[in-house]
Formats: structure tokens, sequence, C-alpha cells
């Protein structure tokens, strides 16, 4: 970075490199910065647009906070949300990674299954929940045929049963994200260094071993990138819950993100939904965070 | 694990096999959505599903195209989807080049709180912050209109991390030699700079279409009509028809008018895809 030319510039202080950025810092101040300190600022304030006396915003100090703490809605949302994100997360994770050692071979006709697993990647989320709901449907449903032939006689309409509805947006989100942290993990199997497997072989490790004290360990640093764009990720996934079950039946598929839509469109209550936007926030700033100190640390003892 | 490292000898072979085989049903399964809505799409709309009878009609159609797309706008739902996505790629380009130009290039004050500040918005996602900023839409006047979907991301600080990472890339020499020949900034960065950082600039691009060409939460909130109504939003919109119920040839058949043409391009240019979406794995 201290290449000479640099040096000379230095000197004299310029303006081009902040023309530069303008552009950019024009869009993130407007739409990232702006809107966090919005949200911050009136989530200390009552405004609902559809009732008149609340129209105009009245300071509350923390109340809109202390209400939703006591508010038992609030924590099955909250529940509801710690499923869908630590349940989604890792399970796409484990599967994409299993998908991407079944994947990992140089075999004509391997292709086919890559471009399976990967394929719904690419899908808009909203078309892969229209074909999903024919999967849930009562009685006839591909899903439920499926369970039937097994011998399952359960309760068979997963969008409107409350047990099943969550389940029911979290396969397909699972089936949607396996794919995409599949091709990273075929990466980093690619990358992994071959003569370390040869020295394993000649001291007698069976595949076995290879898989636990060589793959995982090296492919660590993959994993930590993953769950950083997975957990980040499933936080905002709720495209599928529009589609398929609406946020019900009772507020049993409702995640935080939705739940924010709805109060802040449907309820039109501006406080509430500044406030639930700032837990939204923290919560993404908690996981990125983490994520971070986590991978700074794995960099000192790596011998990856 | 290394392809070359496998078991030998009968049992080592025959277990292979099996994995294999086990991989090819694994991979049918979960391609089974998608292969049931091409075939249930083309299955004759007089014959509704029933149970064990939800694959092939008795005969080929097209019909359920036709009705969907005279049902709704899917045309102009295009239209939208194309504009906006160009909108925001077109944009998106100057934007990342220019600033990851500059935080390649140049040495300057405040550098890394700057870039620190733009990289906020990877960890405060857009989308987490749509209740405010529909209100900036409001305010600016631009509800319901093709902008305010793309306005929002017409800054990127993804792209403008990979950019950044590209510039670094391009050997110093290189620059060297440009400098002491007198070339200006912008020529340093057409000439420089851009020819060996492409192949990341279309990774980005195209990330940046898929994305964009699949939101639909954002563009659910700002718009309001057809007219600047993308085809996710459309597709959801037309499922909620009264008259579409449980006909689920007629829902297959919008559904993949809307996920066919980027699913085209995507099987033409597969490895170039897969890359890209690799290449949002740069850290």
């Amino acid at each position: 970075m201290s290449a000479p030319p640099q040096q000379q510039r230095k000197r004299r202080p310029q303006l081009l490199p902040y023309l530069l950025i303008l552009p950019t810092g024009v869009f993130v101040i407007l739409f990232t910065a702006w809107p966090t300190l919005l949200s911050l600022y009136q989530s200390l304030f009552r405004q609902r647009l559809n009732i008149a006396k609340f129209r105009e915003p009245t300071f509350i100090g923390l109340d809109n906070y202390t209400n939703l703490f006591v508010d038992p809605r609030f924590w099955q949302v909250m529940r509801n949300t710690t499923i869908y994100v630590l349940v989604t997360a890792p399970v796409s994770i484990i599967l994409g990674l299993f998908f991407a050692l079944l994947a990992n071979r140089a075999l004509r006709g391997i292709g086919f299954a890559r471009l399976a697993f990967f394929h719904p990647t690419i899908l808009p989320m909203v078309s892969a929940a229209t074909i999903w709901m024919f999967f849930f449907t009562p009685d006839y449903g591909l899903f439920n045929t499926f369970l039937v032939n097994l011998g399952y006689t359960g309760p068979q309409n997963w969008a409107g049963n409350p047990h099943l509805a969550l389940p029911a947006v979290m396969i397909v989100a699972i089936w949607k994200n396996a794919g995409y942290y599949m091709i990273f993990y075929l990466a980093g199997l690619q990358n992994l260094p071959v003569d370390v497997y040869e020295a394993a072989v000649l001291d007698g490790a069976n595949w076995w071993q290879m898989l636990w004290r060589i793959t995982f360990p090296l492919l660590r640093r993959t994993t930590l990138f993953i769950s950083t764009i997975a957990f980040i990720g499933a936080f905002q996934m709720v495209d599928q819950i529009f589609v398929l079950t609406g946020g019900g039946p009772s507020r049993a598929s409702t995640v935080l993100l939705f739940y924010l839509w709805q109060e802040r469109f449907e309820n039109q209550n501006i406080g509430k939904a500044a406030t639930l936007t700032v837990i939204l926030v923290i919560f993404l700033l908690i996981f990125t965070v983490t994520n971070f100190i986590l991978s700074e640390r794995k960099e000192d003892n790596a011998y990856a | 694990m290394p392809d070359a490292i496998s078991p030998r000898g009968l049992w080592g072979r025959l277990g292979r096999w099996l994995v294999l085989l086990f991989t090819f049903l694994l991979a049918l399964s979960w391609a089974i959505p998608l292969i049931w809505a091409i075939i249930a799409s083309t299955r004759p709309a007089s014959e509704p599903l029933g149970r064990g009878d939800v694959w092939f009609g008795s005969y080929l159609t097209l019909e359920n195209y036709i009705r969907a797309w005279s049902l709704a706008p899917f045309d102009l739902y295009y239209v939208n989807t194309i504009v906006i996505v160009s909108m925001i790629l077109g944009v998106q380009l100057i934007t990342v080049t220019l600033a990851g130009f500059a935080f390649a290039h140049y040495r300057f004050m405040g550098k890394q709180l700057l870039l620190f500040f733009i990289l906020l918005q990877l960890m405060i996602p857009t989308t987490a912050l749509l209740a405010p900023n529909f209100s900036t839409i409001r305010v600016l006047g631009l509800f319901d209109t093709r902008m305010a979907i793309a306005i929002p991301y017409f800054g990127s600080a993804f792209g403008t991390f990979l950019m950044r990472q590209a510039f670094l890339g391009v050997p110093r020499d290189l620059v060297d030699a440009g400098t002491i020949d007198g070339c200006k900034w912008w020529q340093l960065l057409w000439h420089i700079y851009l020819p060996p950082s492409t192949p990341v600039m279309i990774a980005f691009g195209l990330s940046s279409v898929i994305w964009h060409w699949n939101e639909f939460l954002w563009p659910l909130v700002v718009t309001n009509s057809d007219k600047s109504r993308p085809l996710t939003a459309g597709l959801v919109r037309f499922t909620q028809l009264g008259e579409i119920g449980a006909q689920w040839s007629l829902l297959t058949a919008a559904t993949l008018i809307v996920i066919a043409p980027l699913f085209i391009v995507f099987l033409i240019f597969q490895r170039r895809f897969i890359q890209s979406f690799l290449h949002s794995g740069l850290k």
C-alpha cells in the first residue's frame, strides 16, 4: 500500500478520492444511516396513522419497548424467530456440506447432482413458495401423499396447522438455501491439500477419520463465512411466509421481520414498527460482530 | 476430501457405487418441486389434480400459460422487472467502480473510517430498514414508481468491497508505469485497473441481477399498481386472485412464467453463475 507515487500524492490534500466515494456515500447515508437513526428516534414516540388521536407523534420515552416486553404476542414472535433462525441456518449449512461431500467427484453426470442441489438458489423465493404450496396441500399434496405412503396419518394441512406452519416455511427456506452453501463448501473442498490426505493414508487412517480429523477442521473458515451469511440471511427471509401462511394460523409462523411489516403496513403503527426495527438491527449486529470476533480469533491459531 | 483418496478393492468400489446412486436419488428428489411444476403446468385445466393423480394429464397443453397471461399483465411485470434490474445494475457498476478505485488507489484522511461507514450496509441490510425507508420514499415523492424499488440499492457496500479487493490485486508496477506516463485518473482506472478486474465485475453484476430479479418484500411495500409492480409482486398478487383458487396448472404456469427467463440464462451460463456466487465468498 505504501508505493512511492502515493507518497507524492499525500503531500497536498486532495478532493478527488472523496468525490469518487460521494455517490456511494450519499446512498448509504440516505438508505442505511439515516433510516437507522430515524428508527431509533421514532421508537421513542407514539404514532399510529390509522387512529385519529394518535396521528401526530407524542414523546413517550421507552414505553414502546416496555409495552413490547410485556406483550405475550411479541414473545411468541421472538420464540418463532429464534426457532426459525437457529434451525434453518444450521440445517441448511449441514445439508450444504453433505451435498458438497457427495458431489465433490470428478465424474461425468455429477454436474446434474450439483445443478439439482443448487438450482433453488436462482429461483425467486415467492415462486418456490408457490410451488411448495402444493406440496403442503391437504389430501392430495405431494408431501402428504408421500407421508401417507410411509404410514403417517397425522395432521395434513401444513399451512393451516399451528404446529406445522412454522416447520413448513422452514422447510422451504432450507430447500432453497442448502445448495447455495454447497458451492462454498465445494470450493473449499477443492482447495484442500492432497498431500495431507496422502500422508494420512500412509499412516493408515480410514475415510471416516480423515473426514473428522482433516476435512472438517480445514473447512472451519469456510463454515464461519457461511454461518455469517446464513444467520443474517435467515432473519431477512420472509417472502415464503407471505405466500404460504400469511404468518398464521394465530401468529404461529410470524417471525420478527414479518411482524414488523404487519405493524408498519397493516396496523400503521409507526412507533411500534420503529421499535421492532431497532430490535432487528441489534440482533443483526450481534450476529455480525460475534462472527467477526470468531473469525479474527481463528486467524491466530490457523494452520489452514 | 480429494477425489483421489477413495477406498479401493471390491467393497470399496461397491460402496462408491452405492454412494453415487444415493447422490443421484437425493439430487432427483431435490429437483422434484421444479420438475413437478413443469409437468403440472402442461396439464389441461379440465383435469384437476386429485389424490395420486398429480403429474401428466391425458395430453400436453400450453393453454395454462395463455390463460395465466390473460389474467395478469405479465408483460408489464416483465418490463418493470427488467427496467428495475437494469437501473440498479447500471448505477451500481458506476458507483462501486469509482468508490472501489478511491479505496484501492488513494491515501486520504479518514479512509478506514469511510470504508467502515460504507460497510455498515453489509451489517444492517436494507431489507431490515423497510419501514423508515418507506417514509423516505414518500418524502422523495417516489411511491409506486420503479425508481422507488431501485434507488436504495444504488450504492453497494458489497460491490465497493469486491471492486476494492480486485483493484488491490492489480500489480503495483503497472499502476506506477501508468502514472509515470502521465495517465489521468480515469485513464488509470479504465486502462489499467478495470481490464484485469472484469471477471469480478461480471460476478458482482450477475449476483446483483439475480438478487433484485428475485426480490419481493421491498417492491411489495413501495408499489401499489401494475405500472410499477415487478414479476415477484405480480405473481403473489396473481396467486391471491379470487378466481384462481386451487387451479394448480394455472398457478404453476404463472410461476414458471416468472422463473423461466432467468433460469434459462442460468442453465446456459451455469459455470459463470456459480462462479459469481462464489465471488460473494471472497472475504
